[in-house]
Order: C-alpha cells, then sequence, then structure tokens
C-alpha cells in the first residue's frame, strides 16, 4: 500500500511540474465554459429586418410600428421597390424582409386580402424559420386584434417550453461539456502520461519494482481521477455562477455518474496507450478515439436525432453519448435514475468491458 | 527563382512518397467533409410527437392529421392522459405534446376560437422554437382553412419565402463552411508540421548552411502547401455538388481567388507555430488547440449573429470567420465582388500582416 501511495505521489509530482499539462487541465475547463456560454449559441434574439413599402399607409405604418416594438427586428432599411433588397441579403446585412403590396390597407379594407410577404434568408434553415414564425406572430396578433367578424376562425396555442423555459444555449451546451473537459482531462492525459513512461523507458524500472501491474495501473490514473472530478465540480459551478445553468436534480447522482464516466474514459486513455508506442501516435489516437467522437457524435452540440441513421448508430458507442443524456437530464429535467437507468447500465457495462479489456492489454504488453 | 522552384519540387516529392501526409492530404478531407456535413447538423426533421385528444371530434382529428402529414413530426404515442404525455416528455421519448381540450370542436362552432396546448421539451434552446414555430404554421394554416370553408376571409393574405436554401437543406449551410476548415487544417497543420520535423531531423540545419536564403526557403517551404489548399478546396467542392447538391450561384473565380489570399493567412500561422515549437507533437498540440478555438468562434458550427455582442467584435479578427462568410456568400446566395468586398479587404490586410509577423519571428528564431 505505501508502495502505492509512492507512486500516486509521484504521478502528482509529474502533474504539477508540467507548466502545460497544469494550464491545459486548470485553464481549459474555465476557457470552454466561456467559449460555449458565449460563442457557441444558437439562440436569435437580434434579427436585421428590411421593409419593402411602395405606398405607407395607416396600416402598414402601424404594422411597421409593431414589429419595431416586438423587441426581436431592428428595422435595417424601408425601401419602395424590392431591388434594393437581394444586395442587403447578398451582403449579410439583412435576414429578413416584410414585403407589403402596393395600396395595402385600401386592399384590407375592401374585403379582398392584403397581400403580405415575409422573405426570410435560409441560408442558416433555422435562423431563416425563426425569422419566419417571429414576423407571423407579430402579423398575425395585428390581425386578431383589428378583425370584427367573428367568421375568421382562431385556434391559438398556449405554448409551454418545458425544462428551459428560457430556451438558452447555455443550459443546453453547459452539461455537455462536462462530457468533453472530463474526455480531454482523463483520456487524452492518461494516454500521454502513460506512452511518455514507455517512451523514456521508465515503465520498465516500474515493473521490476515490486508493485503489482494493477497497482501501476491504479497509481498512474487515481490523480487523474481526482483532476477530473475537480474539473466538473468546477464546471458545475463556473455554469451556475456566470450563466444560472440550473442543476435541477440530485448532485450526489451527478458526481457518482461522472465518476462512472471518468472510469470509461480513463479506461479508454489506458487502451490506447497500451496500444501505442509513441506519445504522438497515443495523441492521434485519443483525439481521433475519444475527442472526435465525443464533440460531434455525442449529442453535445449537434441533436443525434438529427443525423443519418448510420451516424446514430455510431453515436450509440460514443460513452460520452449516455453521459451527456444523463448530465442534461439531471441538471435540466431534474430526473432521477427512475428515467435514467438505461443509461446508467450502459455506461456501467462500458466501464466494466473497457477496465477488462485495458487490464488485460496492459498485461500482454508487459509479458511480451 | 530556379532554387525555389527546386526546393518546391523536393517538397512535393516528399510529400508524394510519404504515404501518410497523402492520405492525410487526399483523403481525409473527403471523409471528414462526408461525416462532418451529416454530422454537424442542427436540422429539425420528424420531431417525435405525443398527441393527447380528449375531443376526439372530426376537427380534432383533422388537426392531427396536418400535423402527421407535414413532414415535421411523427406521431410517437397517444392517449387520452395528459399524465402519460408529461412522462414521455420527461423520458426523453418525445420532443413536443400536443393537448386537443374536450370541447375542442364545440368551441370552434360556437365561438370561432379554440384553445390547444402545446408543451416543448425546451432543453434544446433554439431547437424547440424551431419546433414551435413549424406547429404554429400548421395550426394557422388549418384555422385559415376552416375560415375559408366557413365563408369568411382573412384581411391579411400571409406567404412567406424561404430564400437561397427553399429545401431548408442544413448541408447546403454547412458544406461551405466545411471546405473553410479543411483548406485552414491544410494550411496550418501541414506546414507546422513540415517544419517541426525539418527540426528534429536537423534537415534545417543543414539547409541553413546552403546558400539557399531564408525568403527562398521559406517560398519553397509554402509554395506546395498553398498548392495543395487550392487542390483540396477544388476536391471538397467537387465532393459537396455531386454528394450533397450544394449550390454554386456566385463566381469560382472569386471563391478560389479569395481562397488564394486566405491560405497565405493560414500557411503563415503555421508558419509561426513551427517556430515557437520543438517537436512535431507539440506542432500538432499547439494546431489542434489554436484551430479549435479558431474554428468554433468562425461561425462556421453557428451563426456569428448568435453570439453575445463582445465575442461578435474579437472574432472580426478572427481570418476563418471572414472566408467563411465569403464562402458561403459567393456559392450559396451567389454574391459578387462588390458584395464582399468588405472581408476579402479584411483577408488581405490579415495576408499581410501574418506573413511579415511570420516571417520575420522565423528568422529571429531559427537563425
Amino acid at each position: 500500500m505505501t508502495a502505492l501511495a509512492g507512486l500516486i505521489r509521484k504521478e502528482v509530482y509529474h502533474i504539477l511540474r508540467d507548466r502545460r499539462t497544469l494550464v491545459v487541465i486548470v485553464a481549459l475547463p474555465v476557457l470552454q465554459v466561456i467559449l460555449f456560454g458565449y460563442a457557441i449559441r444558437t439562440d436569435v434574439d437580434r434579427v436585421r429586418l428590411a421593409v419593402v413599402d411602395p405606398s405607407p399607409d395607416p396600416m402598414t405604418l402601424a404594422l411597421r410600428a409593431r414589429l419595431d416594438a416586438a423587441g426581436v427586428f431592428e428595422i435595417v432599411t424601408v425601401s419602395p421597390t424590392m431591388d434594393a433588397i437581394e444586395p442587403l441579403f447578398r451582403r449579410g446585412e439583412a435576414q429578413g424582409a416584410i414585403v407589403f403590396e402596393p395600396d395595402f390597407a385600401e386592399h384590407a379594407g375592401r374585403g379582398v386580402p392584403a397581400s403580405l410577404l415575409i422573405v426570410a434568408d435560409a441560408t442558416e434553415p433555422n435562423t431563416g424559420s425563426i425569422v419566419q414564425a417571429y414576423a407571423s406572430a407579430v402579423v398575425q396578433a395585428y390581425e386578431q386584434e383589428q378583425t370584427t367578424r367573428s367568421r375568421v376562425v382562431r385556434i391559438a396555442p398556449a405554448v409551454r417550453m418545458r425544462f428551459n423555459p428560457t430556451r438558452r444555449s447555455s443550459n443546453l451546451f453547459v452539461p455537455g461539456l462536462m462530457a468533453f473537459v472530463l474526455t480531454i482531462v482523463s483520456s487524452l492525459m492518461t494516454a500521454i502520461s502513460l506512452t511518455r513512461e514507455k517512451e523514456t523507458g521508465t515503465l520498465e524500472a516500474l515493473l521490476v519494482s515490486p508493485l503489482r501491474p494493477w497497482q501501476i495501473i491504479a497509481g498512474k490514473v487515481a490523480p487523474y481521477v481526482v483532476v477530473g472530478f475537480a474539473s466538473v465540480v468546477g464546471v458545475i459551478v463556473e455554469a451556475r455562477l456566470v450563466f444560472g445553468v440550473p442543476l435541477r436534480g440530485s448532485a450526489a447522482l451527478l458526481l457518482a455518474e461522472g465518476v462512472l464516466f471518468i472510469l470509461v474514459s480513463l479506461s479508454l486513455g489506458i487502451l490506447i496507450s497500451a496500444r501505442t508506442s509513441s506519445q504522438r501516435v497515443a495523441m492521434l489516437g485519443a483525439l481521433v478515439g475519444t475527442m472526435l467522437p465525443t464533440m460531434l457524435l455525442s449529442g453535445f452540440i449537434f441533436p443525434i436525432e438529427s443525423m443519418p441513421a448510420p451516424l446514430r448508430a455510431i453515436s450509440a458507442v460514443v460513452p460520452a453519448r449516455w453521459f451527456v443524456l444523463v448530465a442534461r437530464s439531471v441538471m435540466l429535467k431534474g430526473t432521477g435514475l427512475a428515467y435514467l437507468w438505461p443509461a446508467t447500465l450502459i455506461l456501467l457495462a462500458m466501464a466494466l468491458a473497457l477496465l477488462a479489456a485495458s487490464t488485460r492489454a496492459f498485461h500482454e504488453r508487459l509479458e511480451a | 527563382m530556379r532554387r525555389i522552384l527546386f526546393l518546391a519540387r523536393a517538397e512535393v516529392l516528399h510529400v508524394v512518397r510519404d504515404r501518410a501526409t497523402l492520405a492525410q492530404v487526399l483523403i481525409v478531407p473527403i471523409l471528414q467533409l462526408l461525416v462532418l456535413s451529416n454530422a454537424a447538423t442542427f436540422q429539425i426533421r420528424d420531431t417525435p410527437t405525443y398527441i393527447v385528444d380528449l375531443d376526439r371530434s372530426t376537427a380534432s382529428r383533422r388537426l392531427v392529421e396536418r400535423f402527421e402529414s407535414s413532414g415535421h413530426f411523427r406521431v410517437a404515442g397517444r392517449s387520452a392522459s395528459p399524465t402519460l404525455a408529461d412522462e414521455a416528455l420527461l423520458a426523453g421519448d418525445v420532443t413536443m405534446a400536443l393537448t386537443i381540450p374536450h370541447d375542442f370542436e364545440a368551441m370552434l362552432v360556437r365561438t370561432s376560437a379554440a384553445p390547444l396546448q402545446l408543451s416543448v421539451n425546451a432543453e434544446k434552446g433554439s431547437a424547440a422554437g424551431i419546433v414551435q414555430s413549424y406547429a404554429s404554421s400548421i395550426v394557422s394554416a388549418y384555422a385559415a382553412e376552416l375560415t375559408a370553408a366557413g365563408g369568411g376571409a382573412a384581411r391579411i393574405d400571409l406567404r412567406t419565402r424561404s430564400w437561397y436554401n427553399p429545401s431548408l437543406d442544413y448541408r447546403h449551410y454547412m458544406v461551405p463552411g466545411i471546405l473553410v476548415a479543411l483548406v485552414t487544417l491544410i494550411g496550418t497543420l501541414l506546414t507546422a508540421q513540415n517544419i517541426a520535423r525539418e527540426k528534429e531531423l536537423g534537415t534545417l540545419e543543414q539547409l541553413n548552411v546552403t546558400p539557399i536564403t531564408r525568403g527562398q526557403f521559406i517560398a519553397a517551404k509554402l509554395l506546395p502547401f498553398w498548392t495543395l489548399g487550392l487542390l483540396d478546396l477544388a476536391i471538397g467542392l467537387v465532393v459537396g455538388v455531386v454528394v450533397f447538391g450544394v449550390p454554386v450561384r456566385g463566381s469560382l473565380l472569386l471563391l478560389f481567388s479569395a481562397a488564394a489570399i486566405y491560405l497565405v493567412v493560414a500557411l503563415a500561422i503555421g508558419l509561426w507555430i513551427s517556430t515557437i515549437v520543438e517537436t512535431q507533437q507539440q506542432a500538432m498540440f499547439v494546431t489542434f488547440f489554436v484551430m479549435n478555438v479558431y474554428l468554433l468562434m468562425s461561425g462556421l458550427f453557428t451563426p456569428i449573429d448568435s453570439m453575445a455582442p463582445w465575442v461578435q467584435t474579437v472574432s472580426q479578427v478572427n481570418p476563418v470567420r471572414h472566408f467563411v462568410t465569403i464562402s458561403r456568400a459567393v456559392l450559396v446566395k451567389g454574391a459578387g465582388v462588390r458584395d464582399v468586398a468588405q472581408p476579402l479587404l479584411i483577408l488581405v490586410v490579415f495576408a499581410g500582416v501574418t506573413l511579415t509577423l511570420a516571417v520575420r519571428q522565423y528568422s529571429k528564431r531559427i537563425a
């Protein structure tokens, strides 16, 4: 046991002495939370709108005032013809346009439907849809107020936005971010640290010591478990303080699942290092094998349900996918094990399988 | 000039001979394009929906049919129990629950107005807004139809158009951006790694004692990678157009001219990284982190307009942002030189500044 403690102490010294690693471990989570809180967002809360109004009249002016007052639109130009609009779209200076037909109020007054066109720049399809929805809602609200005839049918949906009423992106990304940070700290760092010992030949020295192989592995990974745990807590606290991301469920459950995920990532790191001989290859392996899938296929940034079937199938074997699901459910929905047991079981199975595989791979490597 | 060409030829031979580099240049970009454009998507389709129809009338059934046939929604469960709907939402089995109250039809007949309830799982932020907007447009289209059937007429005939991407295909948005990422990776990563390798092998020292000047050396190093970058853009573009039907509405000459300028920036950054690292591994590490931040903050994955205002300002000094803007504007919107003059000018300035700085830094560190 004292031998194991000694090894752990040595590993802690290694981490503390290596400035670059320390910077990665400490600064990365902080930087990523800021990046994902402020930069990686999909909220549409300012829309640059162009207005085409060939013959301004009380009705078009009233509608324009409504759009202005809605709070999301910034009217960048009012022009009498369509011609002026397209260059604005091409330069990205306008994201949407409201086009009134000539003699708008007159038509509406005579009972002929006055035609109104909402154009959106759908280069980014979701922004385009949202711009259309915002503008339509303003126009429909105005129309319903004006209409006195009871023959117009109105169906008013009452919308409830569950679990994230403000629909803020940071609430979505931050729980996923924990998976990302943990992958970097656990898989990448472990893989590099183990292969470094191999490269420098110090692993041989450890092997002839009275330490058992499992003790070597335990001694190497224990500090990283602690570091990973600390960065999870750091991310949760920072997300709470800076962005007000809630933690509605049980903190104990979240941390326990965190430890489970750390085990999975560490085992992956060990497995990668056992199969590679140089730090360079180990790093490449960790990047391609763990970080990229975590970033792209875990649902952390891009929703899994939007992917084609083959990629959805691949995402099922990405451990981060299940941890992202758990973290998001616990933090935003406050769900407990009653709903999360399948994901938890999958993580547990992955942890056991990977631990077994990595210890074996490590053994083979040592005996060879 | 002859010396530069000679060295450049040696460089090309190196690339062609080294299988790993060749794969990195030719195959990886295509794979990245295929995987990324399918994985990096916020496209919303087939939203799983729970239907609670308490009315069970003709009107309510028609409304549900509208949802089913819209292509945006897929009925994943139905019952007469709001509690079950709530549980499905909580378990994540459905994204939206539509509740039709039991006097829906009666209210419509009596007062021409009826309520509905939509519960959307808003965990996924703005995606929920889009789901809601699709649902609302189905409901208002249904209401408008009932109005027309009843002989009434709305006062405003509201129509919507989606310019540049009427099919709302997310890949038409992503591919022009991913092309930029490919060009960036080739330019920066290969340059940084390549010079770091010469350092590791000690061949850089050898070149330093030959009559080749530093300027010639840098030109000879950068020229092949500059060409490779343009080649990769061409390959990626062909794949994008053939496989994903990405539109090419603007001038290809404009796009490639912009790429030629942008590549100078990417190569200069690679050169700069090579001066601060000692090994290929460090070069890869540094490049990876620099690129990570640059790409994430370029508007490639999420729109610039959604970023916090101060981040939008900061992103002005991100060259990737400007080339992403140009690439999308030219390919998808058919923009001409006048439309992209501003980002283009910024890129020219960037190219001049970064190349000067990188060359100076290189001369200082290596000599």
